[in-house]
């Protein structure tokens, strides 16, 4: 055959590429965290400032995820399902983020939500600080991971149509029945692979965070912001260590995100015949 | 139960889907809606079922006005013409659907839903998914999920559409007897004729968002309204500037002599063996062309042939003037 010539040297050179990128940088750091035996890893992570990281991430993890799913399921639901002028913009206004450079979501955020932004004044009426603070952090990091969830969820519901949502409306269910039995199960899996991703960008961002936050150790220091700080400061063993929580919390998600595609691969029939 | 609809009108954007219908579905009956692609009669069904709205005109079920109604309190039973399957859903998940969401007891739930399946012979594919049925299977399947609700009517899109032959013409059988059974009130959408006269025994001729006619199979195929429901609903050729049926028309040796009564002379232009029929052209002496359909029995007795001079006869058992208000 043709094709076996060409089988190994694709292989070593696809290996080769993943090895170079990936698998060496981050099996080095993981090699370099734990260097100095765990006792040290485990004090570094357990310093206030890193361990105040971690627990922001996660916050803000906690808000914007959340946020950008509902967001993102409403928006696709909207495009997907109704007609109505301006969709097109609708449709390339969500893509914004990915388009722009995290730094100048960041820069806008502050135009608008800083001290003499826009609503500036109303939010210090209010005394509610948002830039240089958490409710900053989560804005930045809800901004930047705003596509994901519609990129992967719009494709799935135009490519089942409305067909089963109709039946299952003649069928008796009411609105909330339909989406919560009906389009959710058939859209779970775009839907756990958006979030994921969202996640993933919201744990990791650094550009527009750094901007927003200010970047204040134990206040508004994100763990990608931690990591940054330890190098300039030269406290590595800091800086692999909040490298290497990063990186399990990734591990988790994708962990979690095939353990739900397991279970979803039978009613697509690929499980029995 | 009975189903009314009142001057229905109905437009997407420029195009006019409906245009004015007015039909009566009597309880009971098994009406057809028979049209060709594009004529609105899929609009209409979706209307009954409250899946589309009219601009204008009412929707009445069993005396009740539900045009405002949504679709879930109308109680009708719609099959898609691709079944629409719960594809998450195993057989009886989806044909307990309805009843789930009524929040009725399992075991009644399990019962009926047993009882479904029987009826609709899938009941040893319960706890398969939709990808593992074939089309028909997942046709009956459909129906059985929309039956489970008792529903006041039943309508269906084109349900063998999206089928082969085959299998089509096995599920036609099936319905009627089906419907034979349970005498549920049912509405088909179909473009095909001949499934149409098979199946129903009314008839609701829909072309252009109009409705053409309504009546028995045999009602309109020997006694249509307008050309169109002439030349839809069966084969039709025109002699001596009237529409005929090709099949009541004969053909006859010029060597036998003429026959008696409304004839015309002409030359065999083409024979097509179908099968059991054989279609004959006819080129009439007088300008003009007709087929005329012949059994096998008949063609070959006569040796018609391409070339062969003939006398075309309408057939003595009809009327001369079949289609009166035809005559063109």
């Amino acid at each position: 055959m043709r094709r076996s010539r060409w089988r190994l040297p694709l292989r070593v050179a696809v290996l080769g590429y993943l090895a170079l990128l990936v698998v060496l940088p981050v099996s080095t750091v993981f090699y370099r965290a734990f260097q100095h035996g765990l006792g040290a890893a485990w004090d570094a992570m357990t310093a206030p400032d890193a361990l105040h990281a971690l627990m922001l991430t996660l916050l803000v993890a906690a808000v914007a995820v959340p946020l950008n799913t509902i967001f993102g399921v409403g928006v696709s639901l909207i495009l997907a399902r109704h007609r109505f002028p301006g969709a097109w913009l609708l449709d390339a206004l969500v893509d914004i983020p990915l388009a722009v450079s995290p730094v100048v979501i960041g820069l806008a955020l502050i135009l608008v939500y800083g001290r003499t932004g826009w609503f500036g004044n109303w939010l210090a009426a209010q005394h509610i600080t948002v830039i240089y603070a958490v409710p900053g952090i989560v804005l930045a990091a809800a901004a930047v991971s705003l596509p994901y969830v519609v990129r992967e969820v719009l494709p799935v519901l135009q490519e089942i149509g409305t067909e089963q949502e109709q039946a299952a409306r003649t069928l008796g269910a009411g609105p909330l029945t339909v989406f919560r039995r009906i389009t959710l199960p058939n859209i779970r899996r775009g839907l756990a692979y958006g979030v994921t991703l969202t996640t993933a960008r919201v744990l990791g961002e650094f550009g527009a965070v750094a901007i927003v936050s200010g970047a204040i150790a134990g206040r508004t220091q994100t763990l990608p912001l931690f990591i940054s700080a330890s190098i300039e400061n030269l406290d590595t063993t800091s800086a692999y260590v909040g490298a290497v929580a990063l990186c399990v919390s990734a591990l988790i998600l994708l962990l979690l995100l095939t353990v739900t595609d397991r279970h979803r691969e039978a009613w697509h029939g690929r499980a029995a015949a | 139960m009975s189903i009314r609809v009142e001057s229905i009108s109905k437009r997407f954007g420029d195009a006019v889907a409906l245009d004015d219908v007015s039909l009566e579905v009597p309880s009971g009956s098994l009406t057809a809606l028979l049209g060709p692609s594009g004529g609105g009669k899929s609009t209409l069904l979706r209307i009954i079922a409250g899946l589309d709205t009219p601009d204008s005109g009412t929707v009445t079920i069993e005396g009740e006005d539900l045009t405002d109604a949504p679709a879930r309190q109308r109680g009708v039973g719609f099959c898609f013409q691709h079944y629409a399957p719960f594809r998450h859903l195993t057989v009886r998940r989806n044909v307990a659907f309805g009843l789930e969401i009524r929040r009725r007891p399992k075991t009644e739930i399990k019962a009926r839903v047993d009882e479904l399946l029987e009826l609709v012979g899938l009941a040893h594919l319960a706890e398969r998914y939709p990808s593992q049925l074939s089309g028909g299977q997942r046709q009956r399947m459909a129906l059985a999920r929309a039956l489970a609700i008792e529903p006041k009517v039943l309508l269906l899109d084109e349900p063998f559409g999206a089928l082969d032959a085959q299998v089509r013409t096995q599920l036609r059988r099936w319905l009627r007897d089906l419907h034979d059974t349970l005498h549920v009130t049912t509405v088909l959408v179909t473009h095909d004729q001949e499934e149409a006269m098979e199946v129903a025994d009314r008839l609701a001729v829909v072309n252009h968002g109009r409705l053409e006619q309504v009546g028995t199979p045999a009602e309109l195929y020997d006694h249509p309204a307008n050309e169109f429901v002439l030349t839809f609903l069966g084969p039709a050729t025109k002699l001596d500037g009237a529409w005929v049926r090709p099949h009541d028309l004969t053909v006859h040796r010029v060597e036998d002599g003429r026959p008696a009564g409304d004839v015309f002379e002409g030359t065999v232009a083409r024979v097509t063996h179908l099968g059991f029929e054989v279609k004959a052209d006819v080129e009439l002496a007088g300008g003009g062309t007709c087929w005329v359909q012949l059994s096998r029995g008949n063609a070959a007795e006569l040796g018609v042939a391409a070339g062969q001079r003939v006398w075309v006869a309408r057939s003595e058992t009809k009327a001369p003037d079949r289609f009166p208000v035809l005559s063109a």
